[in-house]
């Protein structure tokens, strides 16, 4: 709808989806959960279900705009428009989600590594639509942080972070997934900090190279913030959302 | 452009309509309907001036076309109260100075209506991330924020 204020875009025929039932609902599969393209962003951020499986997209969608905008705006609709900022694209990039798309050749699952095609761009195909995001939530008691740097409370961020954590009861590292978002045009995954963690213990982290990795990033440049800031912010966010994660951790066998 | 039919309750009243597909709901409200009260800020989703209430949540009237409305509730600041009947939240504004100009009024009211209805018990803090999406420039906030605590204390002494 803002883009066809600022008259950015000018579509000959517009389909309203808002009715079609079938496209909304957050639903517990066998092997994970499934949120419909339609789920409003206000519902999955009130629901039990992802707050107790997926702690991180709650956490990130209290910074998803406002009341009003979370009361229409919608979890699928965030995710094709790809702003390279937005929290929840982000977060299905940090979680490995699945995107399942339909189109008239009939169904097919696109994984977040390949979801993201560009600036604004998605996968998804002209003549496809998204119907659902599948997230396989992690270990119960897993360390999850997330922190964004926004000039107002709602706004889009200029920078944003997230990391998750998986350990044993010795407080060793298992698995993680950490990531920056805002700063290139696409979320991107520090693959080479996530394997330089496993093993790490969770109170003696070396966060040195995991900083530097998010510090070199090809950050992006615009009228908020120049490239080189963006790339400080990118090092302060990991830092704090990775912080944020270890606190989180419980610690299992 | 073809026009569509709606039917719809607003702000208590059944009402059929034919609305251009291309209106966005702010606008249909002020300029098909005249109920100016409903102002429009950026028109982009941002200040919050434009928020009315559709089915119990507040939204952006400009981000809402007008033939989505078919089948819901609408409610605009004309639902509340009148001039020497102020509705509780509205009478606290005046109380609390929670206005100057008055060009965020009703966004803020509206919001803070839905809000109150769903949260009768917010803390100051909550006040403030419930109208974080709606922009004054003129008060500062501090007296809308009381204005709602004080509504909402108010409505607990009573029940």
């Amino acid at each position: 709808m803002p883009m066809m204020n600022f008259r950015v875009i000018a579509p000959d025929h517009l389909i309203d989806i808002n009715r079609v039932a079938n496209l909304a609902g957050i639903r517990e599969a066998v092997d994970g959960i499934e949120i419909g393209a339609m789920t409003r962003q206000a519902d999955v951020l009130a629901s039990d279900l992802v707050k107790s499986r997926l702690p991180l997209l709650t956490r990130a969608l209290e910074h998803v705009g406002h009341i009003q905008t979370r009361a229409r705006g919608t979890i699928g609709g965030s995710c094709c428009h790809l702003d390279p900022s937005a929290e929840q694209p982000a977060m299905c990039a940090a979680l490995d989600a699945e995107f399942v798309v339909v189109g008239p050749g009939g169904g097919r699952v696109i994984p977040a590594g390949d979801w993201f095609e560009g600036l604004l761009q998605s996968a998804l195909g002209e003549q496809e639509f998204l119907d659902a995001i599948r997230f396989k939530p992690w270990a119960k008691g897993h360390g999850y942080g997330f922190a964004e740097y926004a000039r107002r409370h709602g706004d889009f961020a200029i920078a944003g972070a997230a990391a998750l954590l998986e350990g044993g009861r010795d407080g060793r590292i298992t698995r993680a997934a950490l990531l920056s978002f805002g700063v290139e045009p696409r979320p991107k995954r520090l693959s080479g900090a996530e394997r330089t963690l496993i093993d790490q213990h969770v109170d003696s982290l070396e966060i040195e190279p995991i900083v530097a990795e998010a510090s070199a990033l090809d950050a992006m440049e615009d009228v908020h913030s120049t490239a080189d800031y963006r790339r400080h912010l990118a090092g302060v966010l990991i830092r704090r959302a990775l912080s944020e994660a270890c606190t989180t951790m419980r610690r299992m066998s | 452009m073809t026009e569509h039919s709606v039917t719809f309750t607003l702000n208590g009243e059944r009402r059929d309509a034919r609305v251009d597909p291309r209106i966005h709901l702010g606008d249909f409200l002020r300029h098909s309907l005249g109920l100016t009260g409903t102002h429009l800020g950026c028109e982009h989703g941002v200040c919050g001036a434009c928020t009315v209430i559709v089915d119990g949540a507040p939204v952006r009237s400009c981000l809402m076309l007008a033939v989505q409305i078919d089948g819901t509730v609408v409610e605009t600041v004309e639902s509340l109260g009148k001039l020497g009947a102020l509705s509780p939240l509205q009478q606290a504004f005046a109380t609390n100075h929670g206005l100057q100009c008055g060009f965020c009024t009703p966004g803020m009211l509206m919001t803070l209506e839905a809000y109150l209805r769903t949260t009768p018990a917010p803390t100051e803090q909550d006040v403030r991330i419930a109208i974080s999406g709606n922009i004054c420039r003129c008060t500062g906030y501090d007296g809308i924020v009381q204005a709602a605590l004080d509504t909402a204390s108010t409505k607990a002494s009573r029940t």
